[in-house]
């Protein structure tokens, strides 16, 4: 340690830039803390029972509708993008030439795909489903717009998952004769579940926290939903809530719930892939 | 797939029927797996022509001049006029004040993690930093207005929404994005740089600063990129804290209405042009995004080569 100060005294700009980082690592963090802390703080004493009463009105502003919504579009998006994602992802690995031009197409894609901002999605919904599709301000026009949203996530861990698959394991189902299907099916995707898996819950949180994409796709009407009806989620409850101005303490009531959820889905999903990286050794 | 075939030709002769049809199914699931591989491109090519078929003659309507450098926002007038300029520099100098915020922090944060961190503090360190990433937009918009703008307002005066608070909340925002990718590319930087410095005399610091740092950069300003673009595209955050009136602002306590606010806020009442101005307006944030994402592959495939 006196080495070290020895050194520091010959060079203080070593010294500066290292406390540097080090107050930049604090602010990071602090940051998240204050964040957290705050929303909790705030919110959990006004998280009565009432607020999860069946039904929304004016006077009590219940956030049960909100979440049986929230998990209707979690279910459906998924149902759509899931298996999409994974299909696509098991082409590009399993059946894609490497160098194949396609391939590098639908890499492209996808990549674009995951910069383009919510919002975009939301005004592109509202075109495409809601008006040209004329499934007007609904449930499914919300998911499938969430499942586009959502599908270069799928795509891109299923990519990986599927990519840390050894090749002995595929050579050697080749070699006792089984098809590409059945190596596949059998061989490949139970060793990578995890890795999938871990997308998928990823992809769940961002569909929890979603607004933007929501608002004018699925509406904010405060009932439950059938999949043609308009419905919010939590996130848009929260939205409308703390817009109106005058249901605050609700809001962050609200608020505490999507944290939660959202902070819980993220802690599974690194779990989970935290499992198939020791699987993988 | 060569074992495949030599497999499947081997036991033809025996059960001829079984093997075609398991042969039919193969191919139908390739196509299959094909045609879900497709989905990607057609979205992407369906949002574009939405994208451009709507907007952009909604924009030529009303003059690409007049819509892109007009500086009065006002579609209920007659005769209405929208012209997005103050928007457009709003979205700029929130995403420029949010980069000066959150570049400087996220980068000495990824260095501290990659270079200076103890592995068991590095554990219990990233996490929080990747949490950071699944807040919802709307929980930051929620923290923005009932703590920074309160601030804001009881430091500098004024209403509190302000630049400034947008780029406070924008700048956390892309932190995860700047920390998790630099603290990927520093540490995929070969050790002997490292060793090679501190071997020429340099200090610890020294070394990751002048030598590790530059042998990144391809990495690090991509994940500068990324952030720009999460910056640019941000909503919900944005609107619940800008304060959203249509001028250029003029200081950093000046109110400020983004591309992205201006959609959100405007769409649940727009008809007709304002409608598709609207969309236009979608139109020029699009633009920006794909221009971020054609230099944002073009610095990750120069890196794959060198």
């Amino acid at each position: 340690m006196s080495d070290r100060m020895k050194t520091y005294k010959t060079h203080p700009m070593s010294l500066v830039f290292n406390i540097l980082t080090k107050i930049a690592v604090v602010l990071t963090i602090s940051v998240f803390v204050l964040i957290v802390g705050y929303v909790v703080i705030k919110g959990v004493p006004y998280l009565k029972p009432s607020l999860f009463a069946k039904t929304y009105t004016t006077e009590n502003v219940s956030m049960l509708p909100a979440i049986v919504n929230t998990f209707e579009m979690l279910l459906v998006s998924l149902a759509i993008a899931a298996p999409l994602g994974i299909f696509c992802a098991i082409y590009l690995v399993e059946y894609a030439k490497k160098g194949n031009k396609f391939v590098r197409v639908i890499r492209l894609t996808t990549e674009t795909l995951s910069g383009i901002p919510s919002i975009v999605y939301g005004l592109f919904g509202n075109m495409f489903f809601v008006l040209a599709l004329n499934w007007k301000l609904s449930m499914l026009s919300g998911a499938c717009t969430l499942a586009i949203m959502v599908l270069p996530l799928i795509i891109r861990s299923t990519e990986e998952a599927l990519k840390s698959v050894d090749d002995s394991f595929r050579e050697g189902s080749y070699g006792l004769g089984a098809g590409k299907l059945r190596t596949i099916f059998v061989i490949v995707l139970p060793p990578s579940i995890s890795g999938i898996l871990s997308g998928v819950i990823l992809a769940m949180g961002r569909i929890f926290g979603e607004t933007a994409a929501l608002i004018y796709t699925a509406g904010t009407i405060a009932k439950y939903a059938g999949l043609t009806d308009s419905g919010r989620t939590l996130s848009i409850h929260m939205y409308s809530l703390s817009n109106e101005g005058l249901y605050m303490n609700e809001a962050s009531a609200t608020a505490v719930v999507l944290l939660a959820v959202v902070l819980l889905l993220n802690g599974l999903a690194s779990l989970v892939a935290r499992k198939l990286s020791k699987g993988g050794n | 797939m060569t074992e495949n075939t030599a497999v499947s030709a081997n036991t033809a002769a025996q059960k001829p029927t079984a093997k075609q049809s398991s042969h039919l199914l193969e191919k139908a699931m390739k196509a299959l797996f094909f045609l879900c591989a497709c989905v990607s491109v057609a979205a992407v090519i369906v949002i574009c022509i939405f994208m451009f078929a709507k907007g952009c003659p909604a924009i030529a309507k009303i003059g690409v001049g007049n819509f892109l450098f007009g500086t009065d926002w006002s579609p209920r007038n007659v005769p209405a006029s929208y012209g997005i300029f103050p928007m457009i520099v709003g979205s700029l100098y929130c995403t420029a004040g949010a980069i000066m915020i959150g570049v400087p922090i996220g980068l000495l944060t990824a260095i501290f993690m990659a270079k200076f961190c103890p592995k068991k503090l590095f554990k219990w360190l990233m996490p929080p930093i990747n949490l950071l990433a699944g807040i919802p937009s709307i929980v930051y918009g929620f923290f923005g207005m009932v703590v920074v703008v309160p601030i804001i307002r009881n430091l500098f005066g004024g209403t509190g929404n302000s630049v400034l608070t947008v780029s406070i909340i924008l700048g956390i925002m892309i932190l995860p994005t700047i920390v998790g990718m630099s603290v990927s590319a520093l540490k995929a930087v070969p050790d002997s740089y490292y060793e090679g410095a501190v071997a020429l005399g340099a200090t610890h610091e020294r070394a990751v600063a002048t030598v590790v740092f530059p042998a990144a950069k391809s990495g690090i300003l991509a994940s500068v990129i990324l952030a720009v673009g999460r910056a640019i595209g941000e909503t919900m955050a944005v609107i619940m804290i800008a304060g959203n009136s249509t001028i250029i602002p003029h200081s950093l306590l000046d109110s400020v209405r983004t591309l992205t606010g201006n959609i959100v806020i405007e769409m649940s009442y727009a008809e007709g042009l304002h409608y598709d101005a609207l969309i236009g307006t979608g139109v020029v944030l699009f633009v920006f995004i794909l221009l971020l994402n054609l230099c944002f592959n073009l610095v990750t495939n120069r890196k794959d080569k060198g």
